[in-house]
């Protein structure tokens, strides 16, 4: 490319305009980056769940409870292979809203065993199977207070009222980042005990045999509990997670807006920058031409100039999005577990890019490709 | 002072570069604005909700309706409290009430559920909550499976037109009239009578009672001596500051989105301010060369280009603010994560938030013009004659 | 056969309302290795006799020739690439790029050519030493005085060696000395590398450099004179 001298020695004429031209498409691709981020999270998130496991709750809504003696006739269905239950535990550690994490009450063995995903050294994990007040916490709490094994937390009961003290036995990481690295697990039968034995369950986690029975197992369930006191809905694991999806309100939506905002803002910046650097050099585009550059060539060297800015910008913004997430750790404040900037949003960063380097482009490099020599060189003589 | 004039010609000549340059500052301006209605909505349907001269009496511990539970004997000391106020009728202002949540299919989509506040309620609680009002139809009757429907809920879901039969906890329940409660979230609510609503749930508890007070002022007596009383073993909120602190995590969120996103575009703003207003320097150099000879002091060529930027920003500022405007009033609903409850609630565009934009987009203005102003005014007089 | 041929060329322009004719029916022929200088008051249309041969410009009606070829028939696309091989172009505020070296000044025809790399970095310091600038390549035009600026830019003009050098009033914003220097280097460029020469000027010392001198007024030529001085000197 024997133009390239060209295009950077343009480039540098105004180094400072350049740069901040390149920076506003980089702010732009970074928040673009970090907005798609969100919705695909979510997204991916929704998807979550083993094709083998599936949630029972109480048909009348999430709050409602369920009696743990289900597990029992859950188990002795056809086609079940193992049965788990939990409860979600309310409670506040420390009274900042943003130290808030998710607190479940477990069968320990049974819901480990479910879950693969959670990964733990042996060791940790048999010392928290071992003991009834012991507690297992993601790493991402841990490393957020501070937490070592063998610690003792107490959790102030917000719907189970009292200090419940808890032993860190075991620090877990998933496996699959939709798991959540900040979720407190512990004893049900600990929880049992201090209400009472009052025999509550918030769900079941039925691990079935075989991922294309879960309609017919699912529905098996239902109709098991159909008239007892409480009846059950069941569903698939993703169907849970999808649900939960929706409880954030039109995410993507708004995404979308604010997305489409930003990226014309600063199109209009680049766009500004390109055309004024282009009017600058109206004279010097007519000197070309009268030395023998054809007009595609002066039209393709505007548009590269154009290029290159988009491009620079999309690898700092995508580049510095792809970096910095992890870095700091960002989960959305719990509800993005997995926060990640995929390789398909990195792709529509760089399709963006393109677009904005031929939308910004575009009408300088025309304007430069069809300027009239003769007028151009008579306002610079 | 240079004439103001010298400014409107000098932005004519470049009137591409500055009319995105305004648009760039507009669209930051409004999405600045949306943004802050948003978290303004969302904070006002909570603020709105509770009252100061009300009192909520959840279970000591509790940090939320949804995890409370009081027993009918408490509600009975609780109404011979002298802090509770009486009504024209000479009973208590107090109403003990069931809060569950049930699932409600989307319209649109029939696998999704949100989850709706059911809120079973005495017949008090008209009078307590002194912002209900009927928009249609007639309260509830006692010892009826009949409801009363928030009006944002409307539209959102089926079966809520007065007469029709909605279907939760394995009944039918009629509906009999829509309220309205000044935007708040007990619009996203369901009402229906207490004693209906608690057998069908989760027995013989009420998860809260809300009462107004005697005295308003007096609110930290009260709960001095109610929550002092080991019998009724109860914590004692004022109701406002109760639904205020629900923004919680969500408001927490919408702020660092509004600020996070709007700081980065303002960022891009300011350097097509610094782009524009740097062209608008190069070009009229000659001009500031000759406004120095004849004496004008640095200072105010720095105050006539500060004052060029500042047109093109308010200029921008103000389209944002009008951008934005429309948003005001759209309905949109989230989970309020302390309750787990849908809530919905309309963005609000404020005239103190508006101002607040133009005075960011001002302020990007400011920024941006400030360099390349310092440029103009440092300006030697025959380099730039040269 | 004349290297450039002048036929029959109408000329007239759109001001406002007003049409003002330049040429009614100019014909010139300039000479393979001439050296042509062109007076005459402004407005006489001059400069635009400088584009109608650089292909700038179209006649109204008329033909314009160079080496052969009509140029006020050709198309814009062909008209660059043509240009690129036959005109090198002067002008009077010397137009060189601000954001590239003297030597890229230079270069910059040559990127229009398949040589390579290597001919061109030959090519360019050719051009160079030939103006004298051998050592000043890698300045930055506004490093340069103005009649380093004017020897940069015919160097860039005969880089390429084209068919015609053009010059649009090349002393026009140069010193005394720096002219004499300019004026110097393209007598030598005719006489030693017998190189086309047309140069457009009102300053009678300029002129006596050429071999010719043709006056044009009103877009008429007035005088055709051979300068005996210039081409003895």
């Amino acid at each position: 490319m024997k133009y390239w001298h060209l295009v950077t020695a343009n480039l540098r004429r105004h180094k400072l305009r350049t740069a901040l031209t390149i920076l506003s498409v980089a702010l732009a691709l970074f928040l673009f980056a970090s907005l798609r981020s969100v919705v695909t999270t979510l997204h991916t998130n929704s998807q979550f769940g083993g094709a083998r496991r599936l949630v029972a709750m109480n048909k009348t809504g999430i709050v409602f409870i369920l009696p743990v003696s289900y597990a029992n006739k859950i188990k002795g269905l056809r086609g079940v292979r193992s049965v788990s239950w939990a409860n979600w535990f309310g409670g506040k550690y420390g009274e900042n809203a943003r130290d808030f994490f998710p607190k479940f009450a477990i069968d320990p063995e049974s819901y480990l065993g479910m879950y693969p995903e959670i990964k733990l050294p042996e060791d940790q994990k048999q010392a928290f199977l071992r003991e009834r007040t012991a507690a297992l916490v993601g790493k991402g709490i841990a490393d957020k207070f501070g937490w070592k094994v063998d610690q003792n937390i107490t959790i102030q009961g917000t719907i189970f009222p009292g200090d419940w003290t808890f032993t860190i036995r075991g620090i877990y990481e998933p496996s699959d980042p939709a798991i959540g690295d900040n979720v407190m697990f512990f004893h049900h039968e600990y929880f049992d005990e201090r209400l009472g034995h009052a025999g509550i369950a918030g769900w079941f986690v039925v691990e079935i045999n075989n991922a294309d029975s879960a309609a017919a197992v699912a529905k098996e369930i239902d109709d098991q509990f159909q008239n007892s006191s409480a009846a059950t809905k069941t569903g698939t694991e993703k169907e849970f997670q999808a649900g939960f999806a929706t409880m954030l309100g039109n995410v993507s939506l708004l995404m979308g807006a604010i997305g489409t905002a930003v990226v014309f803002a600063i199109l209009l910046i680049t766009a500004n920058a390109m055309m004024m650097s282009a009017s600058e050099r109206t004279g010097e585009v007519a000197v070309m031409k009268t030395i023998g550059f054809s007009n595609r060539t002066v039209f393709t060297l505007v548009l590269v100039e154009a290029g290159v800015i988009a491009l620079a910008g999309a690898v700092i913004g995508l580049g510095v999005a792809k970096g910095f997430y992890p870095l700091i750790k960002f989960q959305g404040f719990g509800f993005l577990p997995g926060f990640n900037v995929t390789p398909l949003t990195m792709l529509w960063g760089l399709l963006l890019a393109l677009g904005l380097m031929l939308a910004s482009g575009l009408v300088p490099a025309m304007r430069a490709a069809r300027l009239p020599i003769v007028q151009a060189l008579r306002r610079v003589e | 002072m240079i004439p103001l004039v010298y400014n409107a010609r000098s932005m004519m000549q470049r009137p591409v570069s500055t009319t995105f340059t305004a648009v760039g500052i507009a669209l930051v301006v409004a999405v600045f604005i949306g943004m802050l209605a948003l978290g303004q909505g969302l904070r006002a349907a909570l603020a709105r909700t509770g009252s100061d001269r009300n009192a909520l009496v959840l279970r000591k511990g509790a940090d939320s309706e949804l995890a409370s539970g009081i027993g009918r004997d408490a509600a009975r000391v609780l109404a011979a409290s002298p802090h509770v106020a009486t009504g024209t009728d000479g009973r208590p202002l107090l109403s003990p009430e069931v809060y569950v949540l049930v699932p409600l299919p989307r319209p649109n989509n029939p696998t999704a559920v949100a989850n709706v506040v059911v809120r079973g309620v005495s017949d008090q609680a008209w009078s307590v909550r002194s912002n209900i009002q009927l928009v249609a139809g007639n309260r509830p009757t006692s010892g009826r499976m009949e409801i009363c429907v928030g009006r944002k809920l409307l539209g959102r879901f089926e079966h809520l037109d007065i007469g029709a039969s909605l279907h939760f906890a394995g009944r039918d329940w009629t509906v009999v009239c829509h309220f309205s409660a000044a935007g708040s979230a007990f619009e996203s609510e369901i009402w229906a009578e207490n004693e209906q609503v608690m057998p069908l749930f989760r027995g013989e508890v009420f998860q809260s009672i809300t009462f107004r007070l005697k005295d308003a002022g007096a609110f930290d007596d009260a709960k001095r001596a109610l929550e002092a009383d080991p019998q009724l073993g109860v914590d004692v909120h004022r109701e406002s500051d109760f639904y205020a602190k629900q923004v919680g995590i969500l408001g927490i969120m919408l702020s660092v989105l509004a600020f996070g996103v709007t700081g980065i575009m303002a960022v891009g703003a300011i350097f097509g301010a610094v782009n524009t207003m740097y062209a608008a320097v190069a070009a009229r150099t000659p001009e500031i060369a000759v406004l120095l000879t004849v004496g004008f002091r640095p200072r105010q060529v720095l105050l006539s280009f500060l004052a060029e930027c500042l047109l093109i920003a308010t200029v921008g500022a103000v389209l944002g603010a009008l951008l934005a405007l429309p948003v005001n009033g759209i309905v949109t609903s989230t989970t309020n994560w302390t309750s787990f409850s849908e809530i919905a609630f309309s963005f609000r565009v404020t005239p103190l938030l508006l101002l607040l934009g133009i005075a960011f987009g001002v302020v990007m203005g400011v920024v941006g013009g400030f360099f390349p102003a310092w440029r103009a005014s440092r300006l030697r007089v025959i380099q730039a004659l040269r | 056969m004349a290297l450039v041929e002048i036929r029959d060329v109408y000329k007239s322009f759109q001001r406002d309302t007003q049409r003002i004719d330049v040429f009614t029916g100019l014909t010139i022929d300039m000479e393979a290795g001439s050296f042509t200088a062109l007076m005459g008051p402004s407005g006489s249309g001059k400069s635009t006799l400088l584009n109608l041969i650089a292909g700038l410009d179209k006649p109204t009606s008329g033909v314009v020739r160079v080496a052969g070829a009509e140029v006020s028939a050709m198309s814009p696309g062909e008209l660059a690439a043509w240009r690129a091989r036959n005109i090198g172009f002067v002008f009077q505020s010397f137009n060189l790029l601000p954001v590239l070296t003297a030597y890229q000044n230079v270069e910059l025809p040559l990127l229009l050519t398949h040589l390579s790399g290597k001919e061109r970095v030959e090519r360019v310091r050719i051009a160079l030493d030939v103006v004298g600038l051998g050592d000043r390549g890698d300045h930055y035009p506004r490093q340069l005085s103005g009649g380093q600026e004017q020897r940069t830019a015919i160097a860039r003009a005969i880089v390429a060696d084209p068919t015609v050098i053009l010059l649009d009033e090349p002393t026009g914003q140069l010193d005394a000395k720096s002219s004499q220097e300019v004026l110097t280097l393209l007598q030598r460029l005719n006489k030693e590398f017998n190189k086309t020469i047309v140069i457009v000027t009102h300053d009678a010392h300029a002129a006596e450099r050429a071999k010719m001198t043709l006056h044009l007024e009103k877009g008429d030529l007035v005088e055709k004179r051979a300068a005996v001085s210039g081409a003895a000197r």
